[in-house]
Formats: C-alpha cells, structure tokens, sequence
C-alpha cells in the first residue's frame, strides 16, 4: 500500500493582487520505503504541495482534492486528529533549523519533551532514546551536546539535531524542504550520506525537495519536476536524468553546471609576461573580537591571514570556500571597503594600503563589486536608472548629464535589460533582472576588474546560467578581469581560468582550473571536490567520497588554520602558529604544505 | 514571494507610465502624492485654515483685543441651547469670551502661534534630529558615542527647568518658546535616525555606494535619509500636537504666550474651565485643533506611502 496519496491537489492563495495558483492538479503516490525527490525553482509550488498535504498552509491558502495517508484522508481535517499524525508518522525538515528550533531550550530538552508526548514513556526511557537518535545523525559527545542550546551549535550540527527529532519516532513519511540548501557542501554531503543511511535503516519513505538536481540524483529514486504550480515530468532517477522528456527538465540538466565538465568557451587571458593588474602579497585582514569580561581587551579574528595573488588583465580568478574562510572580506580588502592590517594590496603598481579614502576614489572606476543579493544590494527608493548611474555620476563628474543618460541606457542593453526601465524600481523585478542592474552599476565605468562576490549563489539554476553566460559574454566585449567568489565549485569552473581554494583565511590551493579539479592535491580541495554533488545518478552512486568529519573550526582558535597539518601545531589557542608554505608541485600549481593522509 | 511583487497587471500599468527621461524618487512622490485623497482635502483645509489666521484682522469686525463689556460669556445667536445665559448677536459667530471679546477672531489669532509654533519647533526638531541622528548612526564609533552621550545628558534637563533658565538668561520672548520647544523635540527625532541608519548602514547598497566612490556625505544624503523617511514622517505627524500642547503648557505656566495674544493651547485650557455653562468657549479652539491635527495626520500618512516606492 502507498503511503502518500495525492489526488487532483489544488493550492491556492488569496492575495492584494488577485489569486495565486500555487499548486495545479498534483497527482501522485509515495510507496513503501522509497524516496522521492522533488524538483523545482523558487515558485514553483514545490513546498507548497506539501505544506498544504500536511494543513500547514498560511492562512490566505486554500486547498482543494484529496490526500491520503496508508488510506485516511488528512486532507482539511482539524488540527488535533493532524496532530496525531505530524510529528510522529509524518514529520519534516525545514531549511534552516536555527528558526525550527525553539531557541531558549536545550535540544536535548526539546527531544526528550517531543518523545515523552507522544510516547508517554519516563524521562530516563526519553533520554535514552533522544541520545541514540543524536548517535545515528553521527552527532559526537551526544550527551554533551543535549545540554547544549541551539545557538551554541553549527548550522550542519543543527541540522543533524532536526533529522534527529524526525526521526526519533521512527516515521513514516519525512518530508525534508530544501534541508542542505543553507549548509556548506562539505556540510552538505555528510547530512545527506545521513539521509541516506536513515533511508536504509529506518526504512521510511522520505520526499526530499530541492532546487539542486545533483542533490536529487544523489538521493532519489524517483524524480517529479514541477514549474508554475504543476507536475511537469514524473519518472524513475535514472530515466529522468538519462532522457529528460519535458523541455524544462532537459533546460533545468542543461542550466545545471557540473563541476566535472566545462560547457562554456572563455575568452583567453593576457599572457603571463604581460604586466599584472593586481599584485596582492601577503594581505592580512584581522578583526577585533571582544573577549568576555570587562576589561578583558580584544582578540584578533584572522579573517584573511596572509593570502597573497595576483591577476592579469582579461583573466578570471575563481576563489571557493567555505562560509567563514574569508573570500568576502578578501573582496572587500582589495577593493578597499574593509581595512587591510597588514600586507599590501598593489593596484597598477601603486599599493593601496597606506593611500587616503580621497586618493582611492581616484582609482575607483577601474575595480568594482557586484553583490550576492540583487534585491538588497539596491536602493530601494532609487530607480534603477538612477542606481545605475551613480557611480558615473561620483567618479566621473565631468559628464554632462546626457551623456549619462545615454551611456545608462546603451550599458542597460548590454545587460540584457529593456532601455524603458530606466523608471523602475528594483522591487519591481525578478532577482536575475535585479542582478543584472547590480552587474551594469559595475560595469557602467568600464572597469578593468570586477569582483563578483557570490553574484550568482541567491538565483535559480536556469537565471544563474543567464547570468554567467552575460558575465562571460561582457569579458569578451569588455576584456576585464573578474575575480569570482563563490562557495559553489561547479559554477566557479564554468567561468574561471584559475582557481584559488581559501580555508580559515589563507590559500590552500591554487592552479588552473583544469588541473585543481582534476589533480586536486590538499586534502581540503579533494573533500570540496568530491563533496559537490553531481546531476547524474549513476555516477553519483559509484563516486568515491572524501569526507572531511566534524565542523570547522572556530577561526578564533589560531590552531585551526593548521587543521591539515596537525603535526606543526603548538597546542595554545592564542599561540602564533606555524605558516604552511606555498610548494609549486607542477609550474603555476601551488599547494599549501599538509600531512600526509594516513 | 518573487512571483507576487512581479505580476504581469503591475508591469503592464508600469509600463504606460514610463517616459524617456529619467525620474527621481521626488517626482514620483509628488505624483503619488497627490493622487492620494485624504492627503490632497487635508492639504486644502489646512490651506483654508491658515490663510484665515493670516487675514484674521480681515475676516471679522473686532480686533482680538477688544474687550465689551456688555456680551460677557455670551454664545453666538445660532446656538441651539436658548437657556444660556446671554446671547452675542451681531457678528459675534463663534460668542465670546469671559471678558466679552470676540471668540471668532481670538481662534483665528490662536491659529497663528499655535500653527507656528507645531511648524517652526517640529521643521527646527527635524533638522537638528535627522542631520545629528544620521550622522552619529553613519559614521559610528567614538563620534557616535560622544553625539549620543550629549543626547542623553540633554534629556536628563527637566524641560520646565531648561526653559526656566532660557527666560532668565534671554528674557522673555516669542522666538525663545520655539527654540525651547525645539531643544527638546529634535533629541527624540536623533534617536530615532540613528537608530534606522544603523541598520540601514549594514545594507549592500550602503556598500555598493561607497564601491561607487560615493562620499561619506552623499550617502547620508542620497541613501541613508531617503530610506529613513517612512519613520521620521511618522514621528513628525505626532510631534506636531505635542509641540502645540507644550506650548499651552508653557503659557499656562505664564512662560509662553501672554494676554491678550493667545494661542489654541490657552483657549482650549480657558474653555475646560467654562464648559458647563459656556460650551461654545471649549467647542471652537478645539475643533479647530482636532481638524489640524487631523490634516497633519492625514499628509504625514500620504508623505509616507508616497515615499515609498513599494506603494504604487
């Protein structure tokens, strides 16, 4: 019998500007045991389907036909016969766990309160579940850590604490909603090998939605895409993947970048020999970080330690890694918006550490920014036009203020925006349309570099392929130099000549990006690399994984950067360590030194 | 959700709005503005309002300082309770007062300092405030912290005793009542901008802009006080009525207006008194009033939403 029975669904949302069909005639069953994998961009009614399946719509839905759980309707009946069914036989997992978990109780509080409910069992019997539940999400010192709070754990750390609390009564159906999408990928793959284990053990049936297709072929056994609301494709993991059928299937595998192939031509950068655009050497970014206690002074928090590169004109560095390593503030140093501790930062030969804010802004119209979030990146009472032109209007006051106008709207074109739009505002777009006004603001001075910071991390797969097609294509036409942070290691292979790996502020890796992704050498790299998920499930099932266990560390404690080479470390958290050097191992293929894997 | 912000009616009806010349957030708030009813009546009866207290002297026969003796408390011919005990007759429109001068124009004259005072204390309030509160938020840090101790030690003066020694140090004078008013006024206001700047400062925009080579000044200027508006129109429209009953205050104290120039504070605090036996005494400074504080309420709505590009 199936467990989940989904008849003619229909969702719909009652709002200011007329109904929105969030959901359209769904139509499909979940068997015993199996996983089904649930595809979509943003609006495509994904989490929906199943908010509205478990009555956990807002209050404006409404919805309509039939859903069946092991043959009882639960559709639209009241919430305390839904009770006894949510929590226990059906549970869920959100995005982020920090905002599911209730944040003035320990986790070990809250598992053993949501046990002794349901089960009416002793508080001994409930903590003694609640730690082997935290043992087999592979949660370390489970004891210890169910006196800790919510706050005081790492978001992958919390995650595993949710997968513990859906599973803990061992259910029927899980229903996780994008659980990996705000973790890092090393983060990522250990969460869904959990997954993965529980599927085996417990054997529930468990419907994973996500927006990433190599998170779905690494998981699912049957694969149902959705766009605007309906079902559009249906089929077994491998067909699906093999021979899409439906168009937006084929567009989504095509939009997907995949880290082990290259689908995009770059435009060729300078030669080496040619002088360097951008000379950073030795740069140190160090934060204060107040100690507790009154006048217990500060601590530096090593943001960038020492990252030194450099750039040629027309060439794309990618630098990857994780949340925390320091590739935003590596960015802002550069540029100038955060200030630089130590090292030098040299611009065309002239070194902008010790130059005044005035002199600086002299020199910005050659290096600008695009930010990771489009909509917040602009001012929201601006037009985009008028966002647009700023910067020509600071840095190069002696335009008339036709010419302004007349270089928005042409520059506008480049971007792939309609001219007439110059009245608009940014609320009014979607987050590609916002990103491509972010990426005109920059390029409106005719910079010779422009630094992406995650440019393309908050947009959907098939808008994010737009958008690196319109970077690539502007470096043709323009021949600037990028520098492309991101924490997604396929996109960044899609777009860089070189690659640069950052971990807990310093370089561990850097080469070209044919030879870091395919003889990657630290042992970081390797676990980032295998780490990624990759949208075809028969490679997926036979890949060979590198995992990296337990969090990262506190970038606080001056041991963690030597995590790799644990052999050099002097064991006092405020000790000054040990710097691992850069060895060139093939000609411009440099690896910070580590110790062997045993 | 995306989806809703971008449905495809609004972009339509965008569309035909769009010109080929650039717009800024200024004309588009006029337009917006006075497509807004309420905001549009109240501008026109505060219009009306004011333009009366300005051709007071005009509008009615006896001057505001006339004082007969023969129509003490009397109510105006039309009052519909006929057992007072006098009637004004004449002119008298609105009655008149315990010492027999004309109320019509005495509210007309009121509506001049009480007017003045809500505009002049609230525009110097929010001046000072926005200036002071956005640059402490902005630039943060040591000034920060100077600007707002200051603030604070500011706002531990007891405001009767802070206008006390204004009186005594300056002498007594009109002008003086709006700097007192003021003085206290435009601290809150700082607060209040400081503490919106500091959020708005983490934005990216904030960051875009200085990418852009923006000065520190221009963005207070461009970014940060547009995108604080929405608040500071609100505190603004409630500034405006607790000036003019400071004033009312003052002058009950003897440290604001005096006799026989009055103001709505003083009329309305004479009429309490009499309201049992002269209703119309209280009924006329207040409802004057209440249409005023209305009309403010009413704009400083309209500003906001006009403001705000999200409000179409």
């Amino acid at each position: 019998m199936s467990v989940l029975e989904v008849k003619n669904l229909d969702v719909r949302f009652a709002t200011q500007d007329g109904e929105v069909h969030a959901v359209k005639n769904a139509n499909f069953t979940i068997a015993e045991g199996e996983c089904l994998g649930v595809v979509g961009e943003s609006g495509s009614g994904k989490s929906q389907l199943f908010m509205a399946a478990l009555g956990l719509l807002s209050s404006n839905g409404h919805a309509t036909g039939s859903v069946k759980f092991r043959g009882q309707e639960i559709l639209n009946i009241p919430t305390r016969q839904l009770n006894k069914l949510r929590g226990t036989k059906i549970t869920m997992i959100f995005q982020d766990p920090l905002t599911s978990l209730t944040p003035h109780l320990t986790i070990g509080t809250q598992l053993i309160e949501s046990l002794r409910i349901v089960h009416r069992i002793s508080q001994q019997e409930a903590g003694k579940r609640a730690r082997a539940a935290l043992d087999l999400v592979r949660i370390p010192e489970a004891a210890q850590r169910m006196r800790q709070y919510p706050h005081e754990l790492s978001g992958g750390m919390r995650q595993r604490v949710m997968i513990a609390m859906a599973t803990v009564s061992g259910p029927d159906l899980l229903i996780a909603d994008e659980p990996t999408t705000a973790l890092d990928v090393t983060v990522q793959a250990e969460i869904l090998d959990i997954l993965r284990d529980l599927k085996r053990e417990l054997k529930s049936s468990i419907v994973m939605i996500s927006h990433d297709m190599g998170v779905i072929a690494g998981i699912a056994e049957d694969v149902q895409v959705m766009r605007y609301g309906e079902i559009v494709e249906t089929g077994e993991v491998d067909e699906i993947f093999r021979a899409p059928k439906h168009p937006y299937t084929r567009m989504l595998l095509d939009a997907m970048p995949r880290i082990d192939s290259i689908k995009r031509e770059l435009s060729p950068a300078a030669p080496i020999s040619q002088s360097t655009l951008l000379n950073v050497d030795d740069l140190k970014v160090y934060f204060p970080i107040k100690r507790r206690g009154l006048f217990a002074g500060t601590k530096p928090l090593r943001a960038v330690d020492g990252v030194s590169l450099q750039l040629r004109p027309g060439e794309t560095l990618g630098v990857v890694g994780e949340s925390g390593c320091g590739k935003s503030t590596l960015a802002r140093a550069i540029l100038k918006l955060a200030p630089i501790t130590g090292g030098s930062v040299v611009w065309c030969g002239r070194d902008l550490g010790p130059m005044q804010e005035s002199a600086v802004r002299a020199l910005r119209k050659e290096f600008q920014i695009v930010f990771q979030d489009p909509l917040a990146s602009l001012d929201p009472r601006m037009t985009i036009g008028q966002s647009i032109a700023e910067p020509l209007k600071t840095l190069r006051p002696d335009l008339p203020r036709s010419d302004i106008t007349a270089q928005v709207r042409e520059m506008m074109g480049h971007v792939g925006l309609d001219p007439n739009w110059i009245n608009r505002y940014p609320h009014e777009f979607s987050g590609g349309q916002n990103q491509r006004v972010g990426i005109a603001r920059a390029m409106i001075v005719r910079p010779k570099l422009v630094i992406c910071d995650e440019a393309v991390s908050a947009l959907d797969v098939s808008i994010q392929a737009q958008i690196i097609d319109l970077i690539v294509k502007l470096q043709k036409e323009f021949g600037m130099s990028l520098i492309f942070i991101s924490h997604d290691l396929s996109v960044v292979r899609q777009i860089s000549h070189r690659v640069m790996v950052l971990y807990l502020g310093r370089v561990v890796e850097i080469a070209d990006r044919d030879a870091i992704y395919e003889d990657p050498r630290h042992p970081y790299t390797r676990a980032l690399i295998s780490a990624v998920p990759i949208p075809d499930p028969a490679l997926e099932r036979s890949r060979k994984r590198l995992r990296l266990t337990g969090d990262l560390p506190s970038p606080l404690d001056t041991r963690a950067a030597l995590t790799f080479l644990k052999s050099k470390v002097i064991d006092d958290p405020d000790a000054e360590q040990y710097k691992p050097r850069l060895m060139e191992i093939a000609p411009g293929h440099f690896v910070a030194e580590y110790d062997a894997i045993t | 959700m995306t989806l809703l912000r971008t449905s495809p009616q609004n972009a339509e009806t965008m569309t035909e709005a769009v010109g080929v010349r650039g717009r800024s957030l200024w004309v588009d708030a006029r337009r917006r503005l006075f497509r807004n009813k309420a905001s549009v009546i109240s501008m026109i009866v505060l219009g009306i309002i004011t333009l009366m207290a300005i051709f007071a002297p005009l509008l009615s026969p006896y001057a505001y300082d006339y004082i007969d003796y023969s129509v003490i408390s009397c109510s105006p011919d039309w009052w519909p309770d006929k057992t007072v005990m006098c009637n004004a007759g004449g002119a008298h429109i609105f009655g008149t007062d315990s010492v027999g001068r004309d109320l019509f124009v005495r509210v007309l004259y009121g509506a001049r300092v009480s007017l003045a005072v809500g505009l002049v204390a609230t525009l110097v309030s929010l001046l000072i405030g926005v200036a002071y509160g956005a640059t402490a938020g902005f630039i943060g840090g040591r000034l920060d912290e100077v600007m707002m101790r200051f603030v604070d030690v500011l706002y531990s003066l007891p405001f009767i005793f802070f206008v006390i020694i204004l009186m005594v140090v300056f002498d007594r004078n009109f002008i003086l009542l709006f700097v007192a008013i003021g003085a206290v006024e435009w601290l809150t206001m700082a607060r209040i901008v400081r503490g919106q700047t500091l959020s708005i400062k983490q934005k990216e925009f904030i960051e875009a802009a200085r990418a852009g080579g923006v000065t520190r000044f221009n963005i207070i200027r461009r970014h940060i006080i547009p995108n604080v508006v929405g608040p500071v129109i609100v505190y603004v429209t409630l500034t405006i009525p607790s000036v003019i009953l400071a004033e009312s205050f003052l002058s009950f104290l003897g440290l604001g207006i005096q006799e026989p120039l009055t103001s709505w504070g003083v009329l309305i605090s004479e009429g309490a008194n009499k309201m049992e036996t002269a209703p119309w005494m209280l009924v006329f400074p207040a409802v004057f009033m209440a249409v005023t504080l209305f009309c403010f309420n009413f704009i400083g709505d309209g500003l906001r939403d006009a403001l705000d590009p999200k409000d179409r």
